[in-house]
């Protein structure tokens, strides 16, 4: 069964029936969509939950469909893994990376807005989808798209690493490279959506697309032993997930699920493009417009959409927000290889950067739990990585040769007794 | 000046269904205001209050931001093009 009541402007309060529909009609603000919760309690429950399958569809109950799940039945329930190494590293006493960079199909967390989006096209009788996007989430309308044998058009910056193009492309949609920036493609996918009458899942589908970034944080939860962190660290691009990270704990508090521990919420972005924490730090609602200058293309996005909510729920929460330059994001991306094994992308350093900067400014408690969100997987950006990294020694196949190496190597370790991971 | 305005579908039953409308302005907030007087119930979608519009209201001129410009003061020449875009969740 479904709890969903409807959709409803969260500026306005205008109510609209469940269709396609990018913002409100009255005043352009976003649609949220409606639960009766009164309805869901003694019904949704930590049992409940368990009970089904391992996937992102386990929280159905709590996501806006209305029949069966029809795209991402292998998608979320991705790692949440206590990070002891990095822990020792960057001294505190508890810290959590919830790592979506092994989120299946293609990667990243967009598999699970557009699990929730594909399975609502299908709900509402589109025969194509698309997006605009700055990779990732079009490699994920593609891969999913092509499973439910919808037609796709994805719509990009033309400046993308290469990773990302050809992680679209393989699935076979048709994409169009925009020649300018994200916020020209959102532009120009707000006038196709309106003309074509395409299911762009970030636009007219946003309002259902949205409520599915809302599992990582039920993931989260339930991986802690359904409890929250005190802490959680989220990049912020458009502003889509943190919000939804911070409504997901929310329900589950209201929900009786999890014990309400007073959650805080913090921002990160890239330096050169940081207009959602500029305005945290300025104190204001308003977001100031930016052209983003940074190697974090994911979330490079000017003009975020939901920056306003962002800014509403760190300040709710307590939480702050943090920025990190280029070079410090390729060093939290070396690190975060290096400690724990995981290879992120830009955005995952930008946010674990960010972290460190705020431990290290006493804004986030060292002996607190904290979860580091991880949305997005290296292997797509590797541009950022390659002049950065020591190129292997080549030898010819001779043991004295190899000798020859590891005697050098055996002097440069005694020179540095002890081991410090890189960026530290 | 006349210029053109591009209507997004959110604004078009309120126009009527029009995708472009032409009006005579010198700013973008001339251009506006001429929009509004043509069509009733466009001031409250579009304006918070006079010279302030509604925080999800996105203008551009061409193909810029008006933020990055001079704002509703940007001033309009002969054939400019403003379009009227709501936000867009991010990819």
């Amino acid at each position: 069964m479904s709890y969903v009541l409807g959709l409803k402007c969260r500026e306005c309060g205008e109510k609209y029936p469940q269709k396609g529909v990018h913002v409100c009609e009255v005043c352009f603000g976003p649609l949220e969509v409606q639960y009766d919760y009164a309805a869901m309690r003694g019904k949704v429950t930590r049992e409940s939950i368990e009970s089904k399958p391992r996937n992102l569809w386990r929280y159905r109950d709590l996501l806006p469909i209305n029949g069966e799940p029809k795209a991402g039945l292998s998608s979320g329930w991705t790692p949440l893994r206590r990070a002891h190494n990095l822990e020792k590293v960057l001294g505190v006493k508890e810290l959590y990376i919830k790592d979506d960079s092994a989120n299946y199909p293609t990667w990243s967390y967009k598999e699970r807005v557009v699990s929730v989006a594909i399975t609502k096209a299908i709900e509402l009788g589109y025969d194509t989808v698309g997006c605009a996007s700055t990779g990732n989430l079009a490699n994920s309308v593609a891969a999913h798209a092509a499973v439910a044998g919808l037609k796709a058009f994805v719509m990009i910056p033309h400046d993308l690493e290469q990773g990302k193009v050809l992680g679209s492309l393989i699935f076979g949609p048709t994409m169009v490279r925009i020649e300018g920036n994200y916020d020209d493609v959102n532009r120009l996918c707000s006038e196709i959506a309106d003309k074509y009458k395409w299911a762009i899942v970030n636009v007219n589908l946003r309002p259902f697309y949205t409520e599915g970034a809302k599992t990582f944080g039920f993931e989260v939860a339930e991986q802690l032993g359904w409890r929250l962190p005190k802490h959680t660290v989220c990049p912020t691009a458009g502003g889509t997930i943190l919000p939804k990270i911070y409504k997901a704990y929310q329900e589950f508090i209201d929900l009786g699920l999890v014990a309400d521990n007073a959650p805080k919420i913090y921002s990160a972005q890239a330096a050169g493009c940081n207009p959602v924490v500029e305005a945290i730090r300025a104190g204001h609602d308003l977001i100031k417009p930016q052209k983003p200058k940074t190697i974090a293309k994911s979330i490079a996005i000017g003009n975020p959409a939901d920056g306003f909510y962002v800014v509403q729920a760190v300040k709710q929460s307590g939480g702050w927000g943090e920025d990190a330059t280029d070079a410090e994001i390729v060093d939290a991306i070396k690190l975060l290889a290096r400690t724990e094994g995981t290879w992120t992308e830009p955005a995952g350093g930008t946010t674990l950067a960010a972290t460190i900067k705020l431990i290290n400014s006493g804004r986030i408690p060292r002996d607190e739990s904290i979860c580091v969100c991880i949305t997005g997987n290296g292997l797509k950006t590797v541009e950022v990585v390659v002049d950065q990294l020591e190129p292997p020694t080549s030898i010819p196949p001779k043991l004295d040769a190899f000798d020859a190496l590891m005697a050098t190597y055996q002097a440069q370790q005694a020179k540095t007794p002890a081991k410090v991971p890189a960026g530290v | 000046m006349a210029v053109k305005i591009r209507i997004p579908t959110p604004l078009r039953s309120v126009t009527n269904g029009a995708d472009m409308v032409e009006v005579q302005a010198g700013t973008v907030d001339e251009a506006l205001k001429n929009l509004c007087a043509q069509f009733s119930g466009m001031e409250k979608r579009l304006y918070k209050q006079p010279g302030e519009l509604n925080r999800f209201v996105n203008i551009y001129v061409n193909d810029e931001d008006i933020r990055f410009l001079n704002n509703l003061q940007t001033p309009i020449k002969d054939g400019d093009d403003i379009s009227v875009v709501p936000a867009i969740a991010g990819g």
